[in-house]
């Protein structure tokens, strides 16, 4: 039964989002606008030194093609880093438990994966991973992934907000500052609150225990609490255990439970605030949270009618196959709504196990670009591409060119936001069909029906959509979905970041027509009512044949007393 | 326009041609200009092929066939729609043609005159022209003054002066003098005429695709390639439901169901009637009597945020009228206003006359036989800046009676040893802050008052200027008063800001802050000096009865010189973007309803249980009689709804002068939810009428 306490909860999550949301808005609009903050003092010479260190002259901008050309060469390297140490890790130390060099293709998707922020994981973390690699390769790449989408984030707010320039700031600067003053500073905070919460942080050998009916058990241990604080805050999802979440060394109470969702929204939330500052409209960052809140709680919605409705299969008791009992159905609900929408990936219930209703919220909010919050900065850039589309629809009908933030938005801008999105599509659609039609996909499958094909369907839209989270049905970890995936997860990282940077770059040129009463505005009701609508449509609709072949047709078939 | 046309939209001969264009817009070579329609056109040609196998194979496919019929009604409703705007054009050039005949030019070289044809003159050639003759090409009068009539291009029959020197000396080719004679310096090559570029432009032969519509076409180019990479995949996801059901995989879906799934689900809608919008918003234009250069220039005025508007003629009746006479001290009114009057008899200015009428209607003082007072007129000239009469006594006193502006007077005044009082000197600039003009009236050292001189604001310009900012648009009035009267005046016209004592060189400066502060400005002008104010204004429409050099420089000519034509081009450029928008958001709402009709009725068989009916049919919410009907029935609606929606597209959508937000809401409400709607509706009755 979904209770009055159930309520409650959810009310208290958002509650906090919302007291959160300008906290850490105004702070990190002084980090990137470069004003004086709470971290300045006792971490500014740490950054002068990185830059003396690596050579860049923190006031030198660019122009976009040198910002995005900074960033892929910056990820390249990190990419080739994860790589290499993967394949080399068993030559190397802090590896007590002796495992193996990783596979080509698997070192492959790893290395994407964490790179692009998509945390997918086709192995097992504790069986595959040394404590090297967790902690050098990993751990590093779920600090800098975050910072590279917060950094797009930022310079696509300033190609808004600036007129007739083509700088849209240093990328190095924004990195180093993303890294050093938002994700560093707040994930030892929040590991500390997790130790004291009882998860793990040490280097000490698998541990093995003997259980009451005499059997043997290997109990994993490791650095685990620094490791789940930035997979949180940088939406990043990748677990230290294979089971993530539901794993009771990475999250142990009910409280850590809670910290790990608002974690996940956290730096998301923030960004829309610091956002509508950075353009000049507070209002307008309130709009898009809006937005996107309702969008939550839509999603929220149909997940607990999913779960809590009647099945007629098991009589009229909600499932708890594959949930935590220490968590119960709203809390897992709760979190795979949020972590789907965030692009965070990390799991507290198996995806695998939800409801049809819940599992199809779960890859929608994947299919609709991870722009609900979504990871951190690419949530919010994922928006603005949607935002571009829905003032250059909507806003003809006001009767002039369509202008955001006083911008107009003309050929080049439509033509790249257009190409986020069919790109988007390209690689879940594509994919999923080679996929579901080739024995190379099909094996490995363990469920039949429909929902055997929503397993296939959630890989790929996970992968392009950079959220990391699994079906888990799926035994992803052969050549064809380790490379397949790890394209995806490529293409649709890239794919987006490079046209919303260009659109960044070619919006900076523009006059800024003030605002008057023929301006279509994007702060008030009627903006939001079209966005969401054009976000379900545009973002949605592509995506509806394919749905209703998998969850909505398992759906159907439950209600008729059919499971998988 | 020789035809103001206010015809109907469709005529039995128009709509005729359109049908025949229609199918020879068949054509890939045009066809591909329009990418959506172009893939519908593929897909038509590809089951119409399908059909035909079917046929040698012995499986005719009745269904088949008619997702082929409706295919192709679907490319040719596009073709008629932008055949059918093109068509009005063509009617119109085709009568601009019949006015330009073989015309034999009189070329001057040196002192002698030598006969060529019109087409054979070139840039810079001087040629005569007298009554009766037709001007041969475009060009500048450079020596005479002659009554031309334009009616060939402006429609109005009332002709028109041109002369050399002034504001008014530009000429068209194809117009004819009715009085005196004109050297004119051609300014134009054959072919390149004022009237050529206009037969082109109404006929489309140039039209090239506006910033907007490109930007527009890509968006909807996108979205078909997105919908397209979602039927493609479509077979592969249905092949494994197949085998997932048991079913044998040759029951996979046709082509022409996938096809016809495709042709629902992109934007054929807006794809169709894009140029057609496009055309029919340049008609507009040409028919309010303006020429555009360019189509930019009609999508720019409807961005335009200021305009800058000239007092006279477009806020301001031309004239002054004199409404009030205020004595001096000493003088009662009827002594002023009789003074005023018998300075006024022979002077011919509207506010001349005006003094006369008023004082006829005030003070009952009737017109004089001016030879009996033996009076000498006196006009006004810039150097003394005064006009009045002389009157001569039976004695041989001769008294002088002027008026004039205060500064004049005064002079006047002074050097016949008069004071001119403080009373008066407060009067005048009481009036002057009025807005009024004030016309001091002496005779010879007496000053014996003011007449108050009023500008008439024009009827209804206050409204047009609130519904201006109710749009967002700011207005600047341009006038050379001084500021005084500038401010009052702009005051009762509510106008937003005003320039006072304005020259060519501060309206130009003016454009360029409003353009650095990132407004667009649009103006109107005719003299040669408003030429460089009309190229750097982003919309400058220039009189047709102003100079060739300021035809030249705005990118549009409005024909009927009309200063508040600005107003309803801005309009014209709005009502363009916003049909454009609102019939994409129509088209993509449009979507949701065809899902609902197309995928329960292709996935029935999908894990069916017993009664052959699969789940998915539970999403046939409509009701939909069979899997056929209800894929049929989608693409007839999609096909119909083109071909309902022309006259929508060639007359706008309905536009009021409303703000930004409620315009978005009034038009989100019907064609955004309308175009949800509608489908389900539409659809749902093909779908009774096919089953009946």
């Amino acid at each position: 039964m979904f209770t009055t306490f159930d309520f409650l909860q959810i009310i208290i999550f958002v509650g906090l989002l919302i007291g959160l949301t300008p906290i850490m808005g105004n702070y990190m609009y002084k980090v990137f606008t470069g004003e004086k903050h709470l971290m300045s003092a006792p971490l500014g010479w740490f950054e002068r030194l990185t830059y003396k260190l690596v050579g860049v002259n923190s006031t030198e901008e660019t122009n976009w093609k040198s910002y995005a050309f900074g960033l892929l060469l910056f990820n390249l390297i990190g990419f080739l880093f994860v790589f290499l140490l993967q394949l080399t890790q068993a030559f190397l130390p802090l590896n007590p438990t002796n495992l193996p060099n990783v596979s080509w293709h698997s070192a492959f998707n790893t290395a994407a994966s964490f790179m692009t922020n998509t945390n997918w994981q086709g192995y097992s973390g504790e069986t595959t991973m040394s404590y090297l690699v967790q902690m050098l390769a990993l751990t590093v790449q779920n600090f800098v992934s975050a910072a590279t989408g917060i950094a797009v984030l930022i310079a696509l707010a300033r190609g808004l907000s600036r007129k007739t320039t083509d700088k849209l700031g240093n990328f190095w600067v924004d990195l180093t500052r993303s890294t050093l003053y938002v994700l560093l500073p707040l994930s030892i905070l929040l590991a500390v609150i997790f130790v004291s919460q009882g998860v793990i942080q040490n280097f000490d050998t698998y541990q093995t225990a003997h259980t009451l009916q005499g059997a043997q058990q290997v109990i994993p241990m490791g650095p685990v609490a620094s490791q789940e604080s930035i997979k949180l805050l940088g939406t990043n999802g990748g677990g230290f255990f294979n089971s993530n979440s539901s794993h009771p060394f990475e999250n142990p109470t009910p409280l850590s439970n809670l910290l790990q969702m608002l974690a996940i929204f956290l730096i998301p939330a923030g960004l829309t605030f610091m956002y509508g500052k950075m353009v000049g409209s507070k209002r307008h960052g309130w709009t898009i949270f809006t937005v996107m809140l309702i969008l939550f709680f839509a999603g929220l919605a149909i997940s607990l009618y999913g779960e809590y409705s009647a099945n007629p299969i098991f009589g009229h008791s909600a499932l708890m196959e594959g949930k935590e009992t220490r968590f119960g159905i709203t809390h897992s609900v709760l979190y795979s709504v949020v972590t789907t929408d965030a692009s965070c990936g990390a799991v507290n219930a198996m995806h695998d196990s939800l409801s049809p209703l819940a599992g199809m919220v779960a890859m929608v909010n994947m299919m609709l670009g991870e722009v609900i919050f979504g990871g951190v900065g690419a949530g919010l850039y994922g928006m603005v591409v949607f935002i571009i589309l829905t003032v250059f629809i909507a806003g003809l009908m006001v009767g002039r060119t369509p202008e955001y933030l006083g911008k107009k938005v003309e050929r080049f801008e439509v033509t790249m936001a257009i190409i986020a999105n069919v790109i988007t599509s390209f690689s879940i659609l594509l994919f999923t069909a080679w996929a579901a039609t080739s024995a190379l996909g099909l094996s490995s499958l363990n469920n039949a029906g429909p929902h055997g094909f929503s397993e296939i369907l959630y890989a790929f839209d996970s992968g392009t959509g950079n959220n990391g989270s699994a079906f888990a049905g799926l035994n992803a970890n052969t050549v064809f979905y380790n490379l397949t995936i790890g394209f995806a997860m490529l293409i649709g990282r890239f794919g987006v970041i490079i046209p919303i940077l260009a659109i960044a770059g070619s919006m900076a040129k523009k006059k800024i027509t003030p605002v008057s009463a023929g301006t279509f505005q994007t702060n008030n009701w009627l903006f939001i009512a079209l966005l969401i609508g054009v976000i379900l449509i545009v973002g949605g609709l592509t995506y509806f044949p394919a749905l209703s072949l998998g969850p909505i047709v398992e759906h159907l078939l439950m209600n008729n007393g059919i499971t998988f | 326009m020789t035809t103001k046309s206010n015809k109907s939209i469709f005529n039995k001969k128009l709509l005729a041609r359109a049908a025949k264009d229609s199918l020879t817009k068949l054509n890939p070579v045009s066809l591909i200009k329009n990418p959506v329609i172009f893939i519908v056109g593929i897909g038509a040609f590809l089951t119409t092929i399908i059909v035909f196998i079917g046929i040698f194979q012995g499986a005719y496919s009745s269904f088949n066939l008619q997702i082929s019929i409706w295919l192709w009604f679907t490319v040719l409703f596009a073709n008629f729609s932008e055949a059918i705007a093109e068509g009005r054009g063509k009617a119109q050039a085709e009568s601009l043609r019949k006015n330009r005949t073989q015309t034999v030019a009189r070329k001057m070289v040196g002192d002698k005159e030598t006969e060529v044809l019109a087409p054979d003159l070139r840039k810079g050639d001087i040629v005569v022209c007298e009554v009766n003759d037709i001007i041969p090409s475009d060009g500048e009068v450079i020596e005479g003054i002659a009554s031309v009539d334009e009616s060939a291009i402006t429609g109005e029959s009332a002709p028109v002066i041109r002369e050399s020197g002034g504001d008014r000396s530009a000429v068209t080719g194809g117009t004819k003098v009715l009085s005196d004679r004109i050297l004119i310096r051609i300014s134009a090559d054959a072919g390149d005429t004022f009237m050529d570029r206009m037969i082109a432009l109404v006929e489309g032969a140039k039209r090239q695709k506006t910033p907007n519509e490109i930007a527009l076409t890509i968006l909807l180019s996108g979205l078909t390639i997105i919908f397209l990479l979602a039927v493609v995949t479509l077979p592969a996801f249905f092949g494994y439901s197949l085998t997932a059901s048991g079913i044998s995989l040759s029951h996979n879906l046709s082509i022409p169901v996938l096809i016809a799934l495709l042709v629902c689900l992109i934007p054929t809608t807006i794809g169709g009637l894009l140029s057609a919008i496009g055309i029919s918003g340049m008609d507009r234009l040409i028919q309010r009597n303006v020429i555009a250069t360019s189509g930019r220039a009609i999508e720019a005025a409807g961005d335009v945020d200021v305009l800058l508007l000239d007092k006279t003629g477009t806020i301001t009746l031309g004239n002054r009228m004199a409404t009030d006479f205020i004595p001096a001290e000493g003088v009662t009114v009827e002594e002023l206003a009789d003074a005023a009057q018998l300075s006024s008899l022979s002077d011919e200015t509207p506010e001349g006359r005006s003094i006369v009428i008023l004082a006829k209607e005030k003070f009952n003082i009737r017109g004089r036989d001016i030879t009996n007072l033996h009076a000498t007129f006196i006009p006004f000239t810039a150097q003394s800046r005064m006009s009045g009469v002389d009157l001569k006594t039976p004695e041989g006193k001769v008294h002088q009676i002027r008026k004039g502006s205060s500064e004049a007077i005064r002079t006047f005044v002074q050097e016949n040893n008069g004071i001119f009082s403080q009373k008066v000197i407060d009067t005048v600039s009481d009036l002057a802050r009025q807005g009024a003009t004030p016309l001091v009236v002496a005779e010879d050292n007496k000053v014996l008052g003011v007449i108050h001189l009023k500008d008439i604001v024009k009827g209804g310009i206050k409204q047009r200027f609130a519904e201006l900012r109710q749009m967002g648009i700011r207005t600047v009035m341009i006038t050379g008063d001084n500021s005084l009267t500038a401010a009052a005046i702009a005051a009762e016209a509510g106008v937003d800001d005003f320039m006072a004592e304005a020259t060519p060189e501060d309206k130009l400066r003016r454009i360029r802050e409003e353009q650095e502060k990132g407004y667009l400005v649009g103006m109107i002008g005719d003299g040669t000096n408003d030429a460089p104010a009309l190229a750097q204004a982003d919309v400058g429409i220039a009189m047709n009865s102003g100079t060739q050099a300021a035809r030249e420089a705005g990118n549009m000519v409005d024909l009927d010189s009309n200063p508040t034509k600005l107003i309803e081009v801005v309009e014209v450029g709005k009502q363009l973007l916003m049909t454009r928008g609102a019939l994409t958001t129509f088209s993509i709402a449009n979507d949701v309803a065809k899902y609902f009709a197309i995928i329960p009725a292709i996935s029935i068989a999908l894990y069916a249980g017993s009664n052959g009916q699969g789940p998915l049919s539970a999403l046939n919410i409509m009701k939909l009689g069979s899997p056929e009907s209800a894929i049929l029935s989608a693409i007839i609606f999609n096909a119909l709804i083109i071909i309902a929606l022309i006259p929508l597209a060639l007359k706008g959508v309905p536009y009021r002068p409303i703000s930004a937000n409620r315009a978005l809401a009034k038009n989100l409400f019907i064609y955004g939810l309308g175009g949800l709607v509608a489908p389900f509706v539409g659809i749902k009755i093909i779908d009774l009428l096919i089953n009946l």
